[in-house]
């Protein structure tokens, strides 16, 4: 693997472990959904820049956040279902971002490339995962008990809104450290399948978030290897997403727990 | 008397327009055991919440320094599918109030959580086995007072005469203050030493002699059974 490469390699796999942790939060939550639209949040924000001839991750990320801003406020505002929240967000996100991308790059936006990465990106990349993995290991006491009962845990004094925009930005950073060789599409599936595999194998807390960020980076280590060993793909992410699905499938082998 | 543990005065409570309490006030003292009673839909859960300030009020709620609250919600549809054992659940009480390890340990004994239970997913546990969870989630923290809606809803009548026990041995080998939401008068009776009723008229407060009488409970409960049923769903 050339040495740009072997940097995204390593940023991929950082990722991993992030993805795997958030996605244990965001199935308890039960915004696995919430979290395929956060992703395609960036998609404008990638089209514009790919049309300003700006660096496409400066755009995903101002579109990510502010949506994810806009989300949060919804659901706090309005008292709309999330679900409905995020239908809205989604319909309109996708549509902008469709309309504004230049065509031939739209794929890669959707999908991602295999590109090489500067040591500064990687440096930013592993500090935001980094980031969010100590996040997740700090607040995931207050994550558990807001998901059990947001009224236990607010008596309990934690701050439901706070924690629940926390959770927000976390889940956008990590979609954001994904985006460039996952795409909008399929960044938001390694937060999700490898929770649900974690789900069927598991029902303790710990061996959930230990498990699904094992299921993630085994995931990114596999289809990074096929694809760059056999299938020489301009892209990593669909490799990546069917090792991931491959052992969601396994892991409905086993009963559940 | 002087120092009350709680004071509440000129509560109001509105959801929109909807008007739920107004122009209550009451006191609660150490050691009291205050049964909260009233139709469906006087706004009893409410006034539990907006003692632990979990929804917003107007007027004034004052609780003395030295109150610790532990809070026993109507029971929680938990979701089954949460990948949490009751020790995962405890645990994070516990780290996010910053209590050390071996109170979890004696919380379990007192209420009677096995390792077995301890062990088990939320989502495995019997009516009464979760609500003795509640009750230990609770107790961590050492509270003082106990702030306890609808303890026994849905329980069978062993589980429940075992929870009201439990309830008992605390108030009476820790004086614990407990505030407890009941519809059962049997349960208000045997252990309230003073009884809050609200109800659409004028709320009242007294001890359970004075208050519970025949005419003050037709009073209480007379509206048609329709009313009641059409509140519940809000």
């Amino acid at each position: 693997m050339p040495g740009g490469q072997g940097l995204l390699f390593l940023l991929a796999l950082f990722f991993a472990l992030a993805a795997g942790l958030v996605g244990c939060f965001a199935l308890m939550k039960r915004m696995v959904l919430a979290s395929d639209v956060i992703s395609h949040l960036a998609l404008p924000g990638l089209g514009l820049a790919f049309l300003l001839k700006i660096n496409p991750l400066l755009g995903g990320a101002a579109t990510l956040f502010l949506g994810t801003l806009l989300v949060w406020q919804l659901q706090k505002k309005t008292g709309l279902a999330t679900d409905a929240t995020i239908g809205v967000v989604f319909a309109a996100a996708l549509a902008t971002g469709a309309a504004v991308t230049p065509r031939e790059d739209l794929i890669e936006a959707l999908f991602g490339a295999l590109q090489h990465i500067s040591l500064l990106g990687f440096l930013l990349g592993f500090a935001a995962t980094l980031f969010v993995v100590l996040s997740i290991f700090l607040l995931k006491d207050r994550l558990a008990l807001s998901v059990f009962s947001p009224e236990l845990a607010a008596a309990t004094g934690v701050n439901i809104a706070r924690i629940d925009l926390y959770f927000l930005l976390l889940f956008s950073l990590t979609i954001l450290v994904g985006l460039r060789f996952m795409g909008t599409l399929l960044a938001s599936a390694l937060i999700i399948l490898p929770a649900a595999t974690a789900r069927q194998l598991t029902g303790k807390l710990s061996h959930f978030l230990l498990v699904s960020s094992a299921a993630a980076v085994v995931s990114v280590f596999a289809g990074f290897l096929l694809n760059v060993l056999v299938l020489k793909l301009s892209t990593v992410g669909p490799t990546i997403v069917i090792f991931s699905a491959l052992l969601f499938g396994l892991s409905l082998l086993r009963k559940r727990t | 008397m002087a120092n009350p543990l709680l004071s509440v005065t000129n509560l109001k409570i509105a959801f929109g327009s909807r008007v739920i309490i107004q122009d209550l006030s009451f006191e609660v003292q150490r050691g009291d055991c205050l049964a909260v009673i009233g139709p469906n839909g006087s706004g009893k859960t409410v006034l539990l919440k907006a003692l632990l300030n979990l929804v917003p009020y107007e007027g004034k709620i004052r609780w003395s320094n030295a109150a610790r609250l532990g809070y026993v919600p109507q029971k929680i549809a938990a979701d089954r599918q949460l990948p949490l054992r009751l020790r995962d659940l405890l645990e994070a009480k516990a780290t996010v109030v910053k209590l050390p390890a071996a109170e979890l340990d004696q919380v379990s004994s007192e209420v009677g959580l096995t390792e077995e239970l301890l062990d088990t997913s939320i989502g495995h546990l019997s009516g009464g086995q979760f609500q003795k969870a509640l009750i230990a989630f609770a107790l961590l923290g050492q509270p003082n007072v106990l702030l306890f809606d609808e303890p026994t809803a849905s329980l069978d009548e062993l589980t429940e005469e075992r929870i009201y026990e439990l309830l008992h041995s605390l108030q009476r080998d820790k004086s614990m203050t407990l505030i407890l939401v009941s519809h059962d008068l049997t349960v208000v009776y045997r252990y309230a030493n003073m009884v809050l009723c609200l109800s659409k008229g004028k709320p009242c407060m007294g001890p359970p002699k004075e208050i519970l009488t025949p005419e003050m409970l037709e009073d209480l409960y007379s509206a048609p059974p329709k009313y009641y049923r059409h509140i519940e769903h809000h």
